[in-house]
Order: structure tokens, then sequence, then C-alpha cells
């Protein structure tokens, strides 16, 4: 996905060497970051890993103990939060409970010294932009999930910032209204064009809605880069274990060749420097080989150890031989699933060429 | 299927719930039922021992009791006012603490329970008599010239009773203040309220039920409050409760002292029927944000 929009409120974010420290702990290690005007940058990292630290770094409810923060041009390190006009979506929304809908929205307005009318129109607009029209008069405790994280958007665009943070906020909702949400988030994104910083720890919304995805862990960005990017070539071994399953193999350089078990290595990839270097092997590009392999695929010998049927797809689990248990996915199609290999049975497991993803080991 | 006996099981639970809680029904009317009923009973009976009215003719007749129920009302609501404008900010700085901190606070806020009502207030009739402490350090350190009077008027009562009254407004008011969100607060900061704005739009419209709760509890305390203001007061403050005290000590009227003690239970409820409805209409319009 590219950046469709770039409004003329949107503003590009520089992180400059960031540190934050609590007590010993490194909650922000020396971070440098830089999000493009109108892009959709997400957060992602386990809980710990200092994603929230950074976001409240921005909304400038954590001071850090040393760096330099732009929205634009301008230096924003010291400015208290409230004049760093930036929208916030919570975790929790933090919707005030004591002002109906229309007085949650309406806030950054009155604040603002808006003329009455003005503000209810800008607010029954941001409601339309939700998908909340007519609701104005309700109040907080009336609302479902959904309409809450709903309100608390209109809430955080209707004063147009030039910068959205959203911290976790489809986190409270259930699977399916997550799904949908993540979808209007996104074409929200692109019709309203602010430069976005979204914070999560679930990959595959982060996955699904970014521009651009900076994993998060030990207070450090361990990689930059678009969903694809991410997925398809980790930089190290963290990203490749984070994102998505995947088992490692040891690989041993031999001058311009690499080994897997004493066997050259099939793979189109680069190879990164070092000698200690990992093959990562993803469940669902792995196939299991019937007859004789084709010439770009690595094979690997394997017992199956157990076979487990997911609906539409299975996950079969095998020990290669004098090696880790690795997780084959497959599709199932007709009765595929009942002509599968059953434990114990011996497989050879291909790896393909282009799949066949090599890490370096260090970089934690 | 099985509807009689799931039917009786139902039956059975609730006789077993009567069952549980008669105890405290029964002490419920012992010691509060009865009582009442016959301060009714007795503030109906004239001097001469027949049913009659005589009793809160008087209270009607006579301008004095018109004055000690005024009394009473000025003391209560000075003392509510005082406690709120000096509960409130303590309230606010506690919960702001961290939560270990906080806790030692309301141990100091607590302290004063555990020693006798009656100790504390003649402790302050040590403290601020002519040439007691406060009036020596006061002099010593220049903030007043000579001896002022502090004790023994609505001054030594006021200190007094607020002392007393003030933990019963800043518990519930901590109570309230914890349970804010502190997310409240930074969406608004967010929004771009300044920390004065912020507190004023969000968080103190957030903490009013918990200080209008104790403001209500320091007050109905307060109209039937004795000790205290019988000792510091120095007979200058007379209040309900005193004149009760001395119809029975001094004139041995019983009917008259039933009827100024149901006159101010009826007041007392009154007060907080209205307060209860006050609640209430706060409530379904959403809470006093503006």
């Amino acid at each position: 996905m590219t950046v469709t929009n770039t409004s003329a409120y949107a503003l590009p974010i520089t992180v400059r060497n960031v540190t934050k420290t609590y007590g010993r702990v490194h909650a922000l290690d020396n971070v440098s970051l830089d999000v493009k005007s109108g892009e959709f940058l997400t957060l992602l990292g386990p809980s710990g890993s200092g994603k929230t630290t950074l976001l409240m770094v921005l909304a400038g409810f954590t001071r850090p103990d040393q760096g330099s923060l732009k929205f634009g041009d301008a230096e924003m390190i010291r400015q208290p939060p409230h004049l760093r006009d930036v929208g916030m979506v919570f975790q929790n929304y933090a919707l005030f409970p004591h002002m109906t809908v229309e007085g949650n929205v309406g806030y950054p307005l009155r604040l603002r010294r808006v003329p009455k009318p003005e503000i209810a129109a800008r607010v029954e607009k941001a409601l339309a932009t939700v998908q909340l029209s007519g609701y104005g008069e309700r109040r907080i405790d009336q609302l479902s999930g959904g309409q809450k994280q709903r309100v608390a958007l209109a809430r955080s665009i209707v004063f147009e910032p030039r910068i959205l943070l959203m911290d976790e906020p489809l986190s409270a909702l259930d699977k399916k209204l997550r799904d949908r949400m993540q979808i209007e988030l996104r074409q929200l994104h692109e019709k309203l064009g602010m430069t976005t910083v979204y914070v999560t720890h679930d990959q595959r919304e982060a996955l699904t809605m970014s521009d651009r995805i900076a994993v998060v862990n030990f207070g450090r960005i361990m990689q930059l880069a678009t969903p694809q990017q991410l997925y398809d070539q980790p930089e190290n071994k963290f990203v490749a274990d984070f994102i998505g399953d995947s088992t490692f193999l040891d690989v041993q350089r031999d001058g311009d060749t690499c080994l897997v078990g004493g066997t050259p290595l099939k793979t189109t990839r680069p190879v990164p420097p070092g000698d200690s270097l990992s093959l990562m092997m993803r469940p669902e590009r792995i196939h299991l080989i019937e007859g004789a392999p084709a010439p770009d695929d690595n094979v690997f010998e394997a017992t199956v150890s157990d076979l487990v049927y997911q609906g539409e797809s299975f996950l079969l689990y095998a020990h290669i031989r004098n090696g880790p248990e690795v997780a084959v996915r497959g599709a199932i199609r007709g009765d595929t699933y009942g002509r599968l290999p059953k434990p114990g049975a011996t497989v050879r497991l291909g790896l393909h060429a282009a799949d066949a993803v090599i890490i370096a080991d260090g970089g934690q | 299927m099985n509807a009689t006996g799931l039917r009786r099981d139902e039956h059975m639970e609730r006789l077993k719930l009567f069952g549980l809680s008669s105890p405290a029904l029964m002490l419920v009317m012992v010691i509060l039922v009865i009582p009442v009923g016959w301060l009714f009973y007795v503030s109906f009976i004239g001097a001469d021992g027949s049913f009659s009215l005589e009793n809160y003719e008087r209270m009607i007749t006579r301008k004095s009791y018109g004055r000690i129920f005024w009394t009473t009302f000025e003391v209560s609501l000075l003392t509510t006012g005082i406690c709120i404008l000096i509960g409130y900010p303590l309230a606010y700085f506690m919960s702001q603490l961290p939560p270990r901190l906080a806790n030692l606070c309301l141990i100091a806020v607590l302290l004063p329970f555990w020693t006798s009502l009656l100790v504390r207030t003649y402790a302050w009739l040590v403290l601020l008599q002519k040439n007691g402490l406060v009036n020596n350090w006061a002099i010593s350190l220049g903030l007043w010239d000579e001896p002022i009077k502090i004790v023994h008027n609505l001054n030594g009562t006021l200190i007094g009773m607020v002392h007393i009254m003030l933990p019963f407004l800043i518990l519930p008011a901590y109570g309230a203040m914890r349970a804010i969100d502190r997310d409240y607060i930074k969406a608004a900061a967010n929004l771009g309220a300044s920390p004065r704005r912020a507190f004023w739009t969000v968080f103190f419209p957030l903490s009013t039920p918990g200080l209008f709760a104790g403001a209500l509890m320091v007050f109905v305390l307060c109209l039937g409050f004795f000790v205290t203001p019988a000792v510091l007061g120095g007979g200058k403050v007379i209040m309900v409760s005193m004149k009760i005290v001395s119809n029975i000590e001094l004139f041995v009227n019983w009917g008259a002292a039933s009827a100024l003690g149901v006159v101010l239970l009826v007041l007392t409820a009154g007060v907080l029927w209205i307060a209860s409805r006050f609640v209430n209409l706060e409530r379904a319009t959403g809470g006093g944000g503006h």
C-alpha cells in the first residue's frame, strides 16, 4: 500500500536519538525514526518492548532523557501535550463519562473557542465520518465497544490534527469487529491523509493496515520496512521469529555456498555477511514432495510427528532428520486431507529456492 | 418437568435468606424502630400527661427555638464549607500520590478516629485557650499582638467541628478521585486542554459525586452534633442537640425534648431526600460538566 493522499495538514515526524530509562531499564534506547508525511506507520512489538513509550513521547506524556522530536520543522520535545495538536485514540478510549457523545467530540473545539454553530456542524460531520450520525445525544455508557471506538476516533480527528496517534485502539473489540474496523481505519486514513502512528502487538493488524511497520523490541527499532519486506526478508532473527511462524535451521558457510546439514542450499536470496546464519522456514512456504522433486527445491527428509486439522488448512509437524521439528501448513481441498501422511510416516519436505531466506543470528 | 421441585427450592432459598438476615432485622427493630416510635409518642404528650400538640406549638411561638434551628444550620453549613475548602485539595493531593504514599497519608487522616472524640475536643480547649499553645505561638511569631478569642465562641466550635468532620469528607472524595482514570486527564491534555482547564472540565466534574457524598455526610452529622459545640462553644453556640439536653437536664421535660428530636430527625431526613433527588437528577442528565 502506498501513501495515496498527502493532505495539506499532514506533517512528517522526525525522531532522533531519543532515550528514556526507568532506573536501569532502557525503555527507549537511542531511537531514531522518520515517519513520512501522510504515512500510516505501525509500531509493532511485544508488551514491554517500548512501543507504547515511544508513542507517549510523541504525544508528550512521557518526557525522554534526551533526543529530538520534530513535527515538520518544529521541535516538539519540550512542548507540553496540550500544545502539540496531535490527535490520539487511547486503548481504553478515555471518553469522558460525564459528557454526551456530542460533548466529547465537541470538547477539543470548545477548547479552541470555535463558534457554537460551527462546533455543531463539525461534530456532526465527524460523527458522519465514523458512521455514527444521530448519536450525538447518547451517553457514553449507552454505547457498545465498537461505537465507543468510533466516538474516540471522531473526537481525535474533529479538530483536524496533522498527526494522529493510536494506542492499540482495537484490542478491546471482538475479532469480527476488529477485522472490520481495521479496514475502516485504513479507508479513513486514505480519506483524511493525516500522518498516523499506530501501536499494536497484533502482527496481522500491523500487516493489514500499515504503509510501513517498525518492529520494536528492547527499546530499539529492530527493522523498519513495508509489510511485505518485513515478512519476506526479515533483517534479524527477532523479526523473523516475531512476524509469522518460523523454524530455524543452522547454516554453515563454506566459501560462497551455504550448507544445511551438509547439503548445499539452493537460494535466490541475498546471503547476509557473517558466519552465524540460520535458514528461516515458514510453515506455509514448505510443501510435501510427492514423486520427483523440482530442480529449485531444497529437499529435507523428515518423520511426521503430528497432523492437525484447522478447517481451511492443515498443520503437519515433522522432525527433520538430524534437525528440529518444523511445521508445514497447506490448504485443504477436496479429499487432500485424507491422503496426507500419518504420524510416523517418512516424508520429503520441499523449500523452494526463492523461499530459502537466510538470516544473520546476531542483532538481538 | 421438575417445576414443582424447582419452585420449592426457590422458596426454601428465600426462606433461608430471610432466616440469615433476621438477627439484623431484629436488631434494627429493637435499637431503631421502637425507640424512634417511642420518641414520636412522647413528643405528643403534654405536661399534664394527656395527648397534646403543646411541644410543637412552643417551637413555633417562641423565637428562641427558631434561632436555635438557624444556628444549627448555620454552624453545619459553615463546617461543611470549611471541610470542603480544606478537604478537597488534600484529597486531590493524596489521589495524585503513588498508592503507597497515599496510604500513609490516609492513615494520617484516619489517625484521629482512634482517639476518643471527647479527648480531642478537650485537647482543642487546651490549645485554643487565652494563654494556650496557639495564642502563645502566634504572638511569639508576631502573627497577632495579644491573645485573641478562639474558643468558647463560634470560632472554637468551627475549629473543633471541622477537625472532627474532615475525615468524613476526605474519605469519599478521595475514593471518587482515585477512581478517575488518569487517561481522562491525558485525553483532555491531548485534545488541547491546559492542566487548569483539564482539571475544571474533566477532573472536577468527575470528582463531584464523591465530594457531594462527603459533604452530605458531614452536614448531616453536624446537624445532630453535641459534644464538640457544647465544649468549645462555651454556651454561646446553642445547637438543637444542646437544647434537647437542657430540656431534659434542667427542665426534665421529656415531651419538649422528644419534639425537638422529632423535628431534627424530620429535617435531616428532608435534607437527605432533597440531596438524593439532586444526585439522581445529575446522573440522569449525564453529570454536571458545565
